[in-house]
């Protein structure tokens, strides 16, 4: 990672040196070892670009606004397989301006769940190391080691796999994360349960919800100029949920609201502060479009069309819901 | 304020019902001139196509104290504008899905495609849903108990 990372600052200082971009778009250190945070680079900062496996943010959201206007530059983004999917999805939506932007690709082995790394008791972390699918973290406290698999995020652990889907080149070589789950088996064991309990889950998960909206504003999918919950006449905007209806109502829009348009980037359930398994509610709709609309997946080609935006005449009735019986 | 009676028997469910103006619309007007009975308890708003239907309409008239939702449209085939109701057929087989994956009642929404000849389907179907929903009393999982107080009074 330490090379890669020296890799990618090499190139970006290249692209910009050559008027190939005027700015880049990376990672710069954070006020911790653990945090490192999205920054536009020029040649005057660019030796502060980092690429570390704690990098799990997706940039390609801050395209948009980067990429509006006449004036606006040439921008290199630097992109990991995962976020070429949302970026992708943007293009199909047309809210980015492919020609002012230069995908630089880089190689992700799986990014880092800080909490797991934390719940494990490796406090004080001031830097880490990989090897061989093993993990070093340097602490206040000495260095400790795990397994990388272990402390994987969510998304990574049933990584998309395949590589970068659009990008202008690949700085260093693809990289594929030591893992293989299945993304649904958290959406299988919650239609597993009866409806009650399922209800109970969800009113334990969402009734923790702050609405800090850092889900929506992290979204890539989620990139509306004027947002439903933002309009001071939905009885809802900037404030607290009060009741379990809002709660509910919140959650229930957001997902839908990217219903097909979602990349399952996972970046909703990483920034949520309360921890609530946001992605359980987008995999559902995933789950559901693939089976009843056939395999999709949002933003793997530029110009794929959304289930929800087509329609075929033999499609499934509403029952349909009813009739998988059960917990479904 | 009078208190809610919570005798099932006595219970009297809210549904709204969303009837799309070309097929369900006339089919509920059809039901009328036909002197076919169903229930008070439906209260139909008209939409132009059942594919205006926003899942956040919904969800509202949850809040807002309904018992039961039904979308009705036109048959797959017949939209006056062509392909809505097809549209409509996705979005809310997925949102009922959701609502059914967040522990709430499925039976409570429910799509059906009545065109404007079907004045009997029209009938038939809204007894049939009010019976369903009243026996699954009161909803208490996606509703605001602000507005049910405000009801109440």
């Amino acid at each position: 990672m330490q090379r890669i990372s020296e890799l990618i600052r090499t190139r970006a200082g290249e692209l910009l040196e050559s008027g190939a971009a005027d700015q880049i778009l990376g990672w710069e250190n954070g006020g911790l070892a653990y945090d490192p945070t999205p920054a536009f680079f020029t040649a005057d900062n660019v030796a502060g670009l980092v690429y570390n496996s704690f990098c799990g943010i997706n940039l390609s959201k801050y395209l948009i606004e980067k990429t509006k206007g006449k004036e606006s530059g040439k921008v290199a983004a630097l992109l990991k397989p995962c976020d070429t999917y949302s970026f992708n999805q943007l293009l199909c939506e047309h809210r980015i301006d492919r020609d002012k932007v230069y995908v630089v690709g880089v190689g992700c082995s799986g990014m880092l769940d800080v909490e797991k790394l934390k719940a494990r008791g490796f406090k004080g972390i001031k830097g880490i190391d990989e090897k061989d699918g093993r993990l070093t973290v340097h602490t206040l406290y000495g260095d400790k080691s795990c397994p990388k698999r272990e402390v994987l995020m969510e998304r990574c652990i049933s990584c998309k796999g395949g590589g970068h889907v659009a990008c202008d080149e690949v700085v260093g070589e693809e990289l594929t994360p030591d893992a293989a789950g299945n993304r649904f088996a958290g959406v299988e064991k919650l239609e597993s349960l009866s409806p009650d309990d399922r209800f109970d889950f969800w009113r334990g998960e969402l009734s923790r919800c702050i609405r800090c909206n850092a889900c929506r504003n992290a979204c890539p999918a989620c990139s509306c100029n004027k947002c439903v919950f933002d309009n001071s006449r939905s009885g809802m905007a900037a404030k607290a949920n009060s009741d379990d209806f809002e709660q509910n109502m919140f959650h229930i829009i957001r997902a839908f609201h990217v219903a097909g348009r979602c990349t399952d980037c996972g970046e909703c359930s990483r920034v949520c502060p309360q921890g609530i398994p946001l992605h359980l509610l987008n995999r559902k709709l995933i789950k559901d479009v693939n089976e009843l609309y056939g395999d999709y997946q949002a933003g793997a080609a530029p110009d794929s069309r959304s289930p929800l935006i087509s329609y075929t005449q033999g499609d499934a009735e509403p029952d349909v819901i009813y009739e998988r019986g059960g917990a479904r | 304020m009078p208190v809610k009676d919570e005798n099932k028997a006595d219970f009297r469910p809210l549904i709204v019902a969303f009837c799309c103006n070309w097929c369900s619309y006339a089919g509920a007007d059809l039901a009328g001139t036909s002197r076919l009975n169903y229930p008070a308890d439906v209260k139909v708003i008209r939409v132009p196509c059942s594919c205006r239907v926003n899942p956040l309409f919904i969800l509202r008239a949850f809040q807002r104290g309904a018992d039961g939702v039904i979308i009705a449209g036109c048959h797959p085939g017949d939209c006056h504008y062509t392909s809505g109701n097809y549209y409509a057929r996705r979005r809310m087989t997925l949102l009922f899905s959701m609502l059914d994956y967040l522990g709430i009642e499925r039976e409570r929404t429910r799509v059906e495609w009545i065109s404007a000849a079907e004045g009997a389907k029209f009938a038939a179907t809204m007894s049939e849903f009010t019976q369903a929903v009243t026996e699954l009393g009161e909803n208490k999982r996606l509703g605001d108990i602000r507005c049910k107080e405000y009801l109440n009074s």
